[in-house]
């Protein structure tokens, strides 16, 4: 240790201590990696890391809880806010969270995602939202934008075929249940700090009982897109953003 | 004026040299190595480690956690 700044008494930024030292098994530049981090780092403020249960999807995340130092349980394909129901009502004071991804929360797992939201269930629910099924090989998923090619409509997606990509968390903004609902991104520094506050609201809501939040995180899937890191996240300002602008939906 | 100086430390196991922190950084002080590591990833180092500042932008997106930043006022 020559160089006097890199002592211990420096250091200004570590990965979480909540965060495993497990090396992800994401592609490079994937971001799920990204908020896996912020997740592991707001626990990690918050102090909840024996009082917080998070429930895993199927799709890329499914092995989160190999990442994030919390308890976890794994659910069904698309029904991790039907298990985190059970999970939140059985344990009222713990933080609930669940993670998915648009397959699983937008597809498969709609009518859970829509009911638990109308409830009002006490969950955070963070959804990484890039436009295509990441874990089977890039296929078309509810959320892939029109003319978006993916390996299952290799010339774009066409409306009169296909359909049309679904904005489901303008959806779950329109039901009561919902307390806040955001849509944010993590491609630069000033996105990760916002996505942070905004899984850090989330999460403060869950154990205030103020109703379900909604995280969706508009994400790249640089393999699924067959795009460099670098290239998915110019290609996802200039393709994603005017279809899922950023912001807040709902705040209550 | 107390001037800030920065460096960074890389976990070159884990990273995967993506990229993403080069083109994150505003004072240009990353760049993407010619060695790779066990797992045959690049990974990145300081090129420029004078212009380093501490800001940490670099940390914040990276997907793998493997930066850490330090910071000192001189």
């Amino acid at each position: 240790m020559s160089n006097p700044i890199i002592q211990p008494e420096n250091l200004v930024y570590d990965k979480s201590a909540v965060l495993t030292d497990n090396v992800m098994h994401y592609c490079p530049g994937c971001s799920h990696g990204t908020v896996h981090r912020i997740v592991a780092e707001v626990i990690e403020e918050m102090g909840l890391q024996d009082q917080t249960i998070g429930v895993a999807p199927v799709g890329c995340a499914v092995f989160i809880y190999n990442y994030i130092n919390v308890d976890f349980a794994e659910s069904a394909h698309g029904r991790a806010p039907a298990i985190a129901t059970a999970i939140k009502r059985l344990n009222p004071d713990k933080l609930v969270f669940t993670y998915q991804g648009d397959g699983d929360l937008a597809a498969i797992g709609t009518a859970e995602t829509i009911h638990a939201c109308n409830r009002g269930e006490n969950i955070a629910i963070i959804f990484i939202n890039n436009g295509i099924y990441g874990m089977t090989g890039g296929q078309m998923a509810p959320t892939t934008l029109l003319g978006m090619k993916s390996s299952t409509c290799p010339t774009g997606r066409e409306p009169h075929l296909n359909g049309y990509p679904l904005k489901i968390t303008d959806m779950l903004a329109l039901t009561e249940g919902t307390c806040y609902v955001t849509r944010q991104s993590v491609h630069t520094p000033s996105s990760v700090k916002k996505t942070k506050r905004a899984i850090r609201k989330a999460f403060d809501n869950s154990l205030q009982g103020k109703g379900t939040s909604v995280v969706e995180v508009v994400s790249t899937c640089n393999s699924g897109w067959k795009m460099t890191p670098v290239e998915a996240n110019r290609w996802m300002e200039e393709n994603m953003f005017p279809f899922y602008p950023l912001g807040d939906l709902k705040d209550r | 004026m107390a001037k800030i100086k920065g460096a960074i430390v890389v976990d070159t196991a884990r990273c995967k040299g993506c990229d993403i922190c080069v083109t994150s950084c505003p004072f240009d002080v990353l760049r993407m190595s010619r060695e790779v590591n066990e797992k045959g990833y690049t990974y990145s180092y300081m090129l420029n480690p004078d212009n380093c500042t501490g800001c940490a932008s670099c940390g914040l997106v990276c997907p793998d956690g493997c930066i850490k930043v330090y910071k000192l006022k001189v």
